[in-house]
């Protein structure tokens, strides 16, 4: 079944391609579900100004989007981790020269609710009360009180960020709580008195509070500077660096403009540079 | 003059023809459309015992997905599949919402067909229930239903029990008492049943009062709990098991009812000694019905239940988070096929399966208890 999928998107990709080789004007694009959004949000912002350029994106994970840009499936493989030395090997094994571009920053906010009284936790004590090890307010300097847990669902890419920088891969604790979305997870944080929880930056507001890691509050400074440890670049890698002035190039550059900061801010993310 | 009239009402043998061929047509027709419904669910247990298959060929995931409640199908370096704690979770909100619904909604059956003259301004209502979509029942859960259950939660439990145990024991107290009453006190039945009455209404009360007491020191650290959910889907079978009881109430036939008055049974004695077990079949297979819909019902569970992995401590605890099947399955499905390697796709079909056994099962049980019901009626 799964072969089967990937042969259609392989089928279906090598067809646009074959097409985008006549017209010039069809980007196609694999890899993380993280990165999707703005990928998506890129094309939106395209089809109203660049109506001729047709974009097609898959999400099938970072690791599929190696294969497609490793197949020539696609012009813009979406990843939300770097390409491991095995796959680059693999790349240029096939002539294909991968260039990372940083398109975005994504930093996990870690919040509570406004009335817990712990305002800051190392990233081990996060880990703690996480896997489970910590399961009391008390032990982590606020009242006598036991953890609400609550994680995104596994299927999500923030979900996939915090369990890769924070938890280091170990499994969840069992009992963390599962919710579907970023705001759900606000929202459950926001009338739970004893609750925890981690969202996207961009949905850390003042219904919750935001804590400090490591003594450092997630910000865009903090994130863009590489000073807080809940944060990873996210990239699209080509092959090779695109035609200068090609509608490729204007796609990974397009984060870099005002309007490309503009989406990629309003998504949560953290744009790569400031003015 | 006579044959003329013979003649006209013999068709030809080419009428005839054409007749038989546009029968034949309109049956096809209509049956072929008939079998699509049909063809469609033999399809779709086809396929999803197709792609449960491999998941059960594997003997040792299949003795873990039973037995284990170690759920981690995403791991890429040992990747676990203990079901367990899923399967119970779902047991615990279909009991769960049992006992909340079956009772409220026999009552409100009984008091819709037998007491109430309100019928039909009521039980367009209890409907009404049923056309809300479950998204919003469970936006509902989580942002207002939850909170309160945090802030308030012993208190409402106990206000709940309070108010439906003395309804209760004062229902129960006085059909009982009389009954008993007649069965114990033959001949001083009538000076007798009032004081038992009295007291097995006060004794009710009191133990209610014990109860809602304990309940109200109750303190809920997460609102999205078993309990939430199993509620917020015994709204949403309600309507369901009111409905079609209600139904079977009423076809309990008036000569029933008024044989049993005119032997001198009380209006209680008549609705429950001879309305109730006439329709009992009928009442067995709307709980079956709205059974259904609790255990297939995904959304409202994904939001309420809070979706933790493990059977709660101590198990009977409603106030700890559970997780569905339904809710696995819609939670886990986005990424399945493409993340980490096919046992964790099959690992879905393989609980689908287990979703579709369990709901035949229970559908050809509310088929052969209706089928009954039917027969009675006549």
């Amino acid at each position: 079944m799964k072969s089967k999928i990937n042969t259609a998107i392989i089928f279906i990709a090598a067809i646009s391609l074959s097409m985008g080789a006549v017209a010039q004007d069809k980007i196609a694009m694999d890899g993380s579900t993280t990165v999707g959004p703005i990928a998506k949000a890129f094309a939106e912002y395209y089809a109203e100004f660049k109506p001729e350029v047709k974009i097609a994106i898959s999400e099938s994970g970072s690791g599929n989007g190696v294969k497609s840009l490793m197949n020539g499936a696609c012009d813009i493989a979406n990843m939300s981790r770097f390409m491991k030395s095995a796959e680059f090997k693999s790349c240029v094994a096939k002539d294909v020269l991968p260039v990372a571009h940083t398109i975005a920053f994504d930093g996990l906010a870690v919040i509570v609710n406004p009335e817990n009284k712990v305002g800051a936790l190392t990233l081990k004590q996060l880990a703690d009360i996480y896997s489970g090890k910590i399961s009391n307010w008390k032990e982590v300097g606020g009242e006598d009180a036991k953890i609400v847990v609550i994680s995104r669902d596994t299927n999500s890419g923030t979900y996939e960020t915090f369990n890769e920088l924070v938890m280091h891969k170990n499994p969840v604790g069992k009992n963390a709580e599962y919710v579907g979305s970023n705001g759900q997870a606000r929202s459950r944080v926001n009338s739970t008195k004893n609750a925890i929880a981690y969202v996207g930056l961009g949905f850390a507001d003042n219904t919750v509070k935001t804590l400090s890691i490591d003594g450092i509050i997630p910000d865009a400074k903090s994130v863009g500077s590489g000073k807080y440890p809940i944060a990873r670049p996210l990239f699209m890698f080509t092959n090779g660096y695109p035609k200068m002035g090609g509608n490729v190039y204007e796609f990974v550059t397009l984060c870099l403009s005002k309007e490309g900061r503009a989406i990629i801010k309003e998504l949560g993310f953290i744009p790569v540079c400031e003015e | 003059m006579e044959s003329g009239k013979k003649h006209s009402l013999i068709m030809g043998g080419g009428q005839n023809f054409m007749r038989e061929i546009s029968q034949r047509i309109g049956r096809g027709l209509l049956l072929s459309i008939t079998a699509i419904p049909t063809l469609a669910i033999i399809f779709m247990i086809f396929f999803i015992a197709k792609e449960a298959a491999p998941f059960f060929g594997n003997l040792s995931h299949t003795l873990e997905f039973f037995t284990s409640s170690n759920w981690a199908p995403s791991s890429q370096n040992s990747p676990h599949f203990g079901a367990l704690a899923i399967f119970y979770g779902t047991a615990m909100v279909t009991l769960g919402s049992c006992v909340i619904a079956i009772p409220l909604g026999i009552f409100a059956a009984v008091c819709l067909n037998e007491i109430s003259k309100k019928a039909a301004f009521f039980k367009p209502m209890v409907e009404l229930l049923a056309a809300i979509p479950s998204v919003v029942y469970g936006f509902f859960a989580i942002v207002i239903f939850a909170p309160i259950l945090q802030e308030e939660g012993g208190i409402l439990i106990a206000a709940a029990v309070f108010l439906l145990g003395t309804t209760a024991s004062i229902v129960i107290g006085i059909c009982a008492g009389e009954i008993f009453a007649e069965k114990a006190f033959k001949g001083y039945f009538a000076k007798r049943s009032l004081l038992i009455k009295a007291i097995m209404i006060l004794s009710g009360i009191f133990a209610t009062f014990e109860l809602s007491l304990s309940a109200a020191n109750l303190k809920i650290e997460s609102g999205t709990n078993a309990f939430n959910a199993s509620v917020i889907l015994a709204i949403m079978a309600l309507p369901t098991i009111v409905s079609l009881s209600q139904d079977a109430l009423q076809a309990v036939g008036r000569d029933m009812r008024e044989g049993s008055l005119a032997l001198g049974a009380t209006r209680a004695e008549t609705i429950i000694k001879v309305v109730l077990p006439c329709a009992k079949s009928g009442i067995a297979a709307a709980i079956i019905l709205g059974l259904m819909r609790v255990i297939g019902e995904t959304m409202v569970v994904w939001m309420a239940s809070g979706n933790a992995l493990k059977i709660p401590e101590p198990f009977f605890n409603f106030f700890e988070p559970v997780r569905t099947m339904t809710a696995t399955i819609a939670g886990e499905m986005g990424e399945a096929d493409q993340s980490t390697g096919s046992d964790r796709y099959h690992v879905l079909f393989a609980m689908s399966f287990c979703l579709l056994i369990g709901a035949l099962i229970m559908n050809a049980a509310g088929q052969f208890i209706g089928g009954s019901f039917r027969t009675i009626k006549k």
